[in-house]
């Protein structure tokens, strides 16, 4: 079985994020790089994947070069062999370049299963498995929290706003990871080494052949909008602060 | 040349979802600027009654896909009907709902279209006639103001944040031919929740708990405060990995996105995980006895003490209050 998981470089959940004073992007200097949460999730299912049915799971990334940490994660973790797509002309991709280029990438590669995360921590997009999906003509199973393989299909779980959907697709098809779906196991040391002798094929815009002019960009980075500083509510009686807070956000809030 | 504003409506069950109305109220508001017609996509079986409904808010027209291949929701053949819609008829701005079924659709159509999608937006305006979208990214963390290099330029809306208003209009229905190819993927199953609460993302009120619960049996003061408050329960990440509360309960940037009219942190320090995915709540209020939690820096309403003597206190408070 041949299995693709995507991956992404992302700041850690814990980082303090800070806006340039020109607005043109975030400072970096600081921050700690992970694999996006979503993706481990991605890394992990198709590992299961794998060690049930036999096969290789490649992991594929559009990022700078910092990203190959990332591909190496994965890789200690299990995975077989790596695709990193590097090339300044992505710095500024949005979620169709991306998709296009891990489509351009995965074109070339034999595939039953193709993971991503159900959106990426950093820009919060949560739109490239339903366009890598498109550009390679399959179907997208988003935000999923259960996979069952049968053979030539899938069966998942995906929750909606008030239920459950229970779908069947068949392969190929692109599945989006939701928290839930399963517990990523750790890098092992042993695999952490046998990790940096596995192939990784770095490609640079001109081999991967896609357009790099994004289609949305974000033209400026504001810091979140100041709330105004909050009200402490005094005092030594539970039940008098209680009756305090009901009648501010009654009266003052208009709140309930 | 491109014109107009299109909505894409949500419907479940052959009813409109909320999200549909506040679509349709925001895309009257861009479209009035520029005195321009709103549309709106309506997909699905036996719906055609709903298109009145989406005129309250102010669409002129409906174009409504009534097809049995389109009940329920499959993503292949809405963003085939829907793309091709947005083809023929060219709309400047298209709007679609941040909800799950609308992030699923949106970026297969944007895809299709080769087009520019920002998701989960918190704002849009116009900018001499073109669209910025402004959305959260880190999940609140910074915002990020989204241009468009192509046409249509599309974003969807983050559910809860965008008044829906009545605006009568015509809503008059243009009855679109849908030929759908069979989509590989089918819908075997759709369990429903039976507990009658509101989404997250959805809700009004939340009420939430963390650590400070001490454990699964805690979250009862805080659903009978919901109760009251006709809310729903939510937990931090660290109460969901404690396995306290289910998953789909979390809220923070691993979890859902929340903006709800109330949000009662309870027994939560605020790790900056946690902040980020409700600090666009209208009104926060925090219950912890640390004075020093990071939660009480976003809170417009602290109260520093045990949550286990305040939280039965506020929803006696509450019962009076909405009786």
């Amino acid at each position: 079985m041949n299995i693709i998981a995507c991956v992404k470089q992302v700041p850690d959940t814990e980082a303090q994020i800070k806006v340039k004073a020109d607005g043109s992007g975030i400072e970096e200097g600081q921050i700690k790089w992970v694999m996006n949460p979503y993706d481990e999730f991605g890394v992990e299912e198709a590992l299961k994947l794998k060690e049930k049915n036999g096969g290789d799971v490649t992991i594929v990334c559009v990022g700078p070069a910092r990203a190959m940490e990332t591909i190496r994660t994965a890789l200690a973790m299990g995975a077989d062999k790596g695709v990193h797509i590097c090339d300044p002309a992505f710095d500024n991709a949005d979620a169709f370049v991306t998709a296009n280029a891990l489509a351009a990438a995965i074109k070339t590669l034999p595939h039953d299963i193709i993971f991503c995360g159900q959106r990426a921590i950093d820009d919060d997009s949560g739109q490239v498995g339903a366009m890598l999906a498109e550009a390679l003509g399959l179907p997208q199973l988003t935000l999923v929290t259960k996979l069952e393989f049968a053979g030539a299909s899938v069966k998942v779980i995906r929750p909606i706003e008030g239920a459950q959907l229970s779908i069947e697709t068949a392969l190929p098809a692109v599945v989006t990871c939701q928290k839930g779906l399963n517990e990523p196991r750790y890098a092992s040391l042993p695999g952490i080494m046998k990790a940096k002798k596995k192939p990784v094929d770095v490609k640079d815009a001109a081999a991967i052949g896609v357009a790099t002019d994004a289609k949305a960009r974000v033209a400026k980075t504001v810091p979140p909008p100041a709330r105004p500083p909050g009200k402490i509510i005094c005092g030594d009686d539970p039940a008098q602060k209680a009756a305090e807070l009901g009648k501010l956000l009654r009266e003052e809030a208009k709140a309930i | 040349m491109a014109k107009g504003v299109m909505i894409v409506a949500e419907q479940r069950d052959g009813a409109l979802r909320k999200i549909s109305f506040e679509l349709a109220s925001t895309a009257r508001k861009l479209a009035d600027q520029s005195g321009d017609e709103v549309s709106a996509i309506l997909l699905g079986a036996g719906i055609e009654g709903l298109a009145a409904e989406l005129g309250k808010y102010g669409v002129d027209k409906v174009f409504v896909g009534d097809n049995a291949a389109l009940e329920p929701y499959v993503t292949e053949a809405h963003a085939a009907v829907a793309a091709k819609i947005i083809k023929d008829n060219d709309p400047a701005i298209v709007l679609f709902g941040a909800s799950v079924q609308g992030k699923d659709l949106s970026a297969r159509v944007a895809a299709k279209l080769a087009g520019g999608l920002a998701t989960d937006c918190t704002d849009v305006k116009l900018d001499g006639g073109n669209l910025v979208a402004i959305r959260p990214m880190y999940a609140g963390k910074c915002f990020g103001e989204v241009v468009f290099n192509s046409a249509p330029a599309m974003a969807s809306l983050r559910p809860n944040v965008f008044p829906a208003a009545e605006n009568a209009k015509a809503g008059a229905v243009t009855k679109v031919d849908v030929a759908v190819d069979a989509p590989k993927s089918k819908v075997l199953e759709v369990q429903k929740d039976t507990s009658g609460k509101v989404d997250l993302t959805e809700a009004n009120v939340i009420v939430s708990g963390g650590r400070g619960m001490k454990g699964p049996e805690g979250y009862a003061i805080l659903e009978e405060l919901a109760e009251v408050l006709k809310g729903t329960v939510g937990a931090s990440r660290a109460a969901v990995d404690a396995g306290w509360r289910p998953q789909k309960d979390q809220v923070g940037q691993t979890g859902k996105v929340v903006s709800p009219n109330l949000y009662i942190a309870c027994g939560i320090s605020g790790a900056i995980q946690h902040l980020a995915g409700m600090s666009s709540s209208k009104c926060i209020v925090a219950i912890n006895k640390d004075p020093e939690a990071p939660i009480f820096t976003k809170a417009d309403y602290g109260v520093v003490d045990d949550l286990f003597k305040v939280v039965p206190e506020l929803t006696a408070v509450c019962k009076k209050l909405v009786a």
